[in-house]
């Protein structure tokens, strides 16, 4: 077997073995058992990526017995590999965190046994080769994920509401996805992926854009795209710090897995007509991009912000997706594949950066038991590592050289930015507008940053519980660090993965590969013009620091520093409620894009009793809601209830009422299919 | 690589540094010129600048890392800028990093920087400040980067040195529609970055109408310096960057060390020329209200995405 | 836009020609050494002790077109920390005793303060009230004097120039 499958199935036995730890070992070492088991898991996942990314020809095993009626088979290839290799990386990170993590209340036996659970679930999606593996590997993942999701329920009351959601929104996505893979697969002779990919080429544009429908309904719920984010802000901030790294770092971009192998791979062979698909995954990608990240520009939640900035990130890569498809359908293969692969790179720049912020997060919840920025605050002092990590993070994240998202962000731009000569109206118009809502995502997410950063870390504590915040123990330090030191290698170095991503760019069929020729030191297009050296750039910015720094040596030594109290104007010492809170920052931006975000204000005055013109109290209370949920779903939930209502008429609770639906609607089909047969 | 292209960055980071202080004293000379006064004269700002490192440097007392190195990682931001965009030469030993998109982002993290070190001083008017800012280089960005790509699209490339060479070129495209849409875009844009009026007063003593300022109030002396000089060398790189997309004549393209002479001066005059006009035009602004900004920078990213389909549809 | 280009070529020049430099008579530290090492730039911070605001006006005209002394290298700043020189005005009030100190902490060396008015100097028509605590010289060093009631814009712009050198 070659070196992927092999890893694979060690990763399944290091899972296995996490699982049987979890439940059988005693509680003192159940925590490092199973973190342990786990990571070795993902590192064993990230090496058959890797392998899998690497190698030529995809690794294939078929287990008939496993599953009733349609046994399992796994194939890896390329494409899968990458994605293999995200979940790994970030399994790694996640577990190794979690071992000191769980001391938080967590050391549950159901708690530590869905991890490993998740983990091989995760690893096996990208990893399956038909519609039947692929949909109970998606299923498991989302059991075990609701599971973790839920385990601090008895401690807090919005845990179960968020499971709720959790669950109802990635089912209805499965459903979805169910849908669209069945009718696809109904037209095939058995469901293997190479058997729907053999008879895409005969499906009619209708059926291929029900297919492409449904599944892309089912993936974009699962990576959190608007308008089916809703439960993204709600679970990520209720769920344990690790698993939320894990389920927005690694889950979500199996959304983009999905969207990837059915739009690219699978129907891939559909002859013409599907430029309307790849229009809407852009539009839908830019809607997110800009609705996620000015969503976590004014929230004040740090686990609901990282979770907002998901939704932007996932919806850049959509764009890249999108654009990618709208270029293939135009044939403009080079462009199509630059344009996925820069999609692809921020799958795993953003696996990266997001799981170390949602590790810091983590790191403060616990410190200071509060996700609230306009608590926190003043954490540099009792938290270095942590602040250095989450400015770390926070510098990827927001798409600034020498960052780690500003790569990705680079080649997208580059590849919108050479779309536009020589292509048709549609495209002149969508690729402005695109680089439009990048750009203003790119201001936006600087904006969130600084806020996150400058706010929760710096500065004097908002709060007594911030004010007492001591450093997290050795194994979730060393969790983050893996998760940096993955940063910093993918902002240095991009050239180390550019290769195997070209090599997932291939196996997809979207373009030509090696669209991005990564040498050690720079980034070269290929076939349009357009050059890039991270590592040049940041050396660049080192020698200039330095030379600054020797010239202020001597030019500037007459006096030697002093250290004085702030500059209060005199009047007294500054407290920690007259710093700037998170509220504060966002305001501007808050009224700036008030139309889109429609704060709600509740003033509440209460008068003195003697008379109406003296103020006893005055509460105030603004809430930004999520628009999409308040404008979309109630109205959807509200005409579900009635529906529900309308039907509880039928139900009566007469024994030969019920007998008379059975009978009459079983008639009523044997006669439709005598008549139609 | 060659001996004229490190010397021409060199020399571009040499002059922009000692030229950015004469800059700013120009356009205060201008200023106060036409407000009828007689001004301090052109050597001012260096002045300011050669007391201001004599002085006691003094650190806040529960202020971070973040606040020591705020300063100087603007200029080191500034300078990396300055030694990159092809203002003498467009041999630049440092080409791979010549990127228009690399080069608006190396200015954006230069004031996210200062941002954060406002943020970190825990102050009401440093987080006043630090947010005031970040909201005006979030509108900013769309102009920006549909401006680049309007300028990038008949180049066919982001690469400064590419856009420089193919304007040498190609001279009567400056005049075009997309041109000069796109240098006004960036115009209002570039006054929206470098804090001039209408959208911030850097003269201001009233702390609520301030936005730069208001971080930097707790920096002394040599820090003081740093971030005066960083704020004058920002302006000198913008208004370069502008007339090298604009009007890049006089840059010297081939090896020779002879044309980087011409160039300087070439270079000197364009960005004393734009200074000049600047502080002119200031004189008959007043500032806006900072909720009128995004009215201004909406309207500048109206015109960059008209630049944007003129370079589609007058092809 | 077009009427006030008319104006300001019509208008032209407003500063008044530079006065000869006179020395003043230096109160308290010596005053060549500081201003030595500010060598041609003072930035100035004024903070109102408790004054009339007669000083200020003043002052405000000492800085306004007519006098401009922003030619001779001064300039009004709004944080001590970015000062050189301090221009207090008033006698000093018992609640802006301890600000003026604290100010006066603020300013990064080598700082000078310029008593600007005879409020400053010795109280003025304000000595013994029971709202001051004393002149400018009791709370902070004090190197120039500026007397006057109020000083005259010529007088306060001699003082500025004896800290420029210019």
């Amino acid at each position: 077997m070659s070196l992927a499958g092999t890893a694979l199935g060690l990763a399944m036995a290091a899972a296995a073995v996490a699982t049987l730890a979890a439940v059988g070992s005693p509680a003192r070492v159940r925590a490092a058992a199973v973190g342990a088991s786990t990571a070795i898991a993902g590192a064993a996942g990230l090496v058959a990526g890797v392998a899998a990314m690497a190698g030529g020809g995809a690794a294939a095993v078929e287990l008939p017995g496993l599953l009733p009626l349609s046994g399992v088979a796994f194939a890896l290839d390329p494409l899968g590999g990458l994605f293999l290799a995200v979940v790994g990386g970030v399994a790694v990170a996640a577990a190794v965190y979690g071992i000191g993590y769980a001391g938080h209340g967590l050391d549950g036996r159901a708690v530590q046994a869905s991890f490993p659970l998740f983990v091989a679930a995760m690893l096996l999606v990208p990893a399956a080769a038909t519609v039947g593996t692929f949909l109970v590997c998606w299923e498991l993942m989302a059991l075990t994920s609701l599971l973790l999701v839920v385990a601090e329920h008895r401690r807090r009351a919005e845990v179960a509401q968020a499971g709720v959601w959790y669950a109802v929104m990635s089912h209805l996505g499965f459903v979805a996805i169910l849908v669209g893979l069945l009718v696809f697969a109904g037209h095939a002779p058995d469901d293997a992926f190479g058997s729907l990919r053999a008879v895409a080429g005969q499906l009619s544009p209708a059926v291929g854009g029900v297919v492409f429908g449904a599944t892309l309904v089912g993936f974009a719920a699962k990576a959190g795209i608007v308008p089916l984010h809703a439960w993204l802000p709600r679970a990520h901030p209720e769920a344990p710090s690790h698993v939320s790294a894990a389920m927005s770092a690694a889950m979500v971009s199996l959304g983009v897995y999905g969207i990837v192998r059915v739009g690219f791979d699978l129907l891939g062979g559909l002859p013409g007509g599907q430029r309307w698909w790849w229009l809407l995954v852009m539009g839908l990608g830019a809607v997110s991009a800009v609705y996620g990240i000015l969503q976590a520009a004014v929230h004040t939640d740090l686990k609901r912000l990282l979770g907002y900035s998901t939704t932007e990130n996932m919806g850049l890569v959509l764009v890249g997706v999108g654009a990618a498809g709208t270029f293939a359908a135009a044939g403009r293969d080079v462009l199509a594949g630059l344009a996925l692969a820069a999609a692809l790179l921020h799958v795993i720049n953003h696996a990266a950066f997001k799981s170390l912020l949602f590790l810091a997060a983590g790191s403060v919840l616990r410190a200071t038991g509060s996700r609230d920025l306009d608590e926190l605050g003043g954490l540099r002092a009792g938290m270095p590592a942590t602040t250095a990590l989450f400015g770390l993070g926070a510098l990827a994240a927001s798409a600034l050289p020498p960052g780690t998202a500003f790569v990705s962000e680079w080649l997208l731009v580059q590849s919108l930015v050479h779309g536009l000569p020589a292509s048709g109206v549609a495209t002149a118009v969508t690729m402005p507008v695109a680089v439009a809502a990048v750009a203003l995502t790119a201001g936006l997410a600087v904006a969130t940053f600084v806020k996150a950063f400058g706010v929760g870390f710096l500065a004097k504590a908002r709060s007594p519980a911030a004010a007492k915040a001591r450093e997290s123990p050795a194994t979730m330090l060393a969790g983050m660090g893996a998760a940096a030191a993955a940063c910093v290698a993918l902002a240095l170095f991009p050239g180390v993965v550019l290769p195997s991503v070209g090599r997932a760019v291939a196996a997809s069929g979207a373009g030509s590969a090696d669209p991005v020729v990564g040498g050690a030191v720079s980034m070269r297009l290929v076939g349009v013009a357009g050059s890039l050296s991270p590592l040049l750039l940041a050396t660049a910015l080192l020698v200039a620091v330095v030379g600054v720094v020797a010239t202020l040596r001597l030019v500037a030594n007459r006096y030697a520093r002093r250290v004085a109290p702030l500059w209060d104007c005199g009047a007294g010492p500054l407290t920690a409620r007259m710093e700037y809170t998170a509220t504060s920052f966002a305001e501007p931006l808050l009224r700036v894009f008030d139309d889109v975000l429609q704060p709600e204000l509740d003033v509440d005055v209460t008068h003195h009793r003697e008379s109406r013109y003296l103020v006893e109290a005055v509460e105030y209370r603004r809430r930004v809601p999520d628009r999409v949920e308040r404008r979309l779903y109630r109205p959807v939930l509200a005409a579900a209830r009635w529906w529900g209502e309308a039907g509880r008429r039928l139900a009566t609770g007469s024994v030969h009422r019920y007998l008379g639906y059975g009978f009459y609607s079983v008639t009523a089909l044997l006669i439709v299919l005598a008549v139609t047969r | 690589m060659t001996a004229a292209g490190v010397l021409g960055a060199v020399l571009q980071v040499a002059i922009v540094v000692a030229g950015a202080p004469l800059l700013i004293g120009v356009m205060r000379q201008v200023r106060a010129r036409l407000e009828g006064r007689a001004g301090a004269g052109v050597g001012q700002p260096w002045r300011d600048l050669r007391k201001l490192a004599g002085k006691e440097p003094i650190t806040p007392r529960g202020t971070s890392e973040v606040f020591r190195a705020a300063p100087v990682l603007l200029v080191a931001t500034t300078l990396v800028v300055a030694a990159v965009v092809p203002f003498l030469t467009t041999r630049s030993p440092l080409d791979p990093v010549a990127d228009l998109v690399a080069v608006v982002a190396l200015l954006t993290l230069g004031t996210v920087v200062l941002a954060l070190a406002g943020l970190d001083t825990g102050t009401a008017f440093g987080g006043m400040g630090a947010s005031r800012e970040v909201t005006i280089v979030a509108l900013v960005e769309p102009t920006l980067l549909v401006a680049i790509f309007a300028l990038s699209v008949r180049v066919g490339s982001t690469n400064l040195g590419a856009i420089v060479t193919s304007t040498l070129r190609d001279p009567g495209r400056v005049i075009s529609p997309v041109s000069l849409l796109a240098a006004v875009a960036l115009l209002v844009a570039i006054v929206a970055e470098t804090g001039r009026l209408p959208v911030d007063n850097p003269a201001t003593h009233l702390e609520l109408t301030m936005v730069h300022e208001a971080m930097v109030l707790e920096y002394a002396g040599p820090d003081l310096a740093m971030v005066e000089l960083a704020s004058a060398m920002r302006l000198t790189v913008f208004l370069g960057l502008l007339a090298t997309l604009f009007a890049p004549w006089g840059i010297a393209s081939g090896a020779g060390v002879l044309a980087l002479l011409p160039a300087v001066l070439a270079f000197a005059g364009k960005v004393l020329l734009l200074g000049v006009a600047l502080a002119a035009g200031e004189v008959f602004l007043a500032k806006l209200r900072l909720f009128r900004v995004p009215e201004l920078l909406a309207g500048s990213f109206v015109l960059a995405l008209l630049a944007v389909a003129a370079s589609f549809f007058l092809t | 836009m077009v009427r006030l280009w008319q104006r300001i070529r019509r208008i032209g020049r407003v500063a008044e020609p530079a006065p000869e430099r006179v020395s003043l008579e230096a109160g308290g530290a010596p005053l060549t050494k500081a201003a030595a090492g500010l060598a041609g730039s003072v930035q100035v911070r004024h903070v109102d002790a408790g004054s009339c605001n007669g000083c200020e006006i003043e002052i405000g005209s000492a800085f306004g077109p007519v006098y401009d002394v922003e030619r001779y290298g001064a300039r009004l700043v709004a944080s001590p920390r970015h000062a050189d020189a301090l221009l207090v005005t008033g006698p000093v009030t018992r609640n802006m005793a301890e600000p003026l100190r604290r100010t006066y902490d603020a300013v990064p060396s080598p700082k000078l303060v310029v008593a600007v008015g005879d409020c400053a100097r010795n109280c003025g028509v304000f000595a013994g009230a029971y709202a001051v605590v004393g002149a400018v010289g009791d709370v902070v060093p004090v190197s120039v004097e500026v007397p006057g009631c109020p000083p005259r814009p010529e007088a306060i712009v001699a003082a500025v120039r004896e800290l420029t050198g210019r």
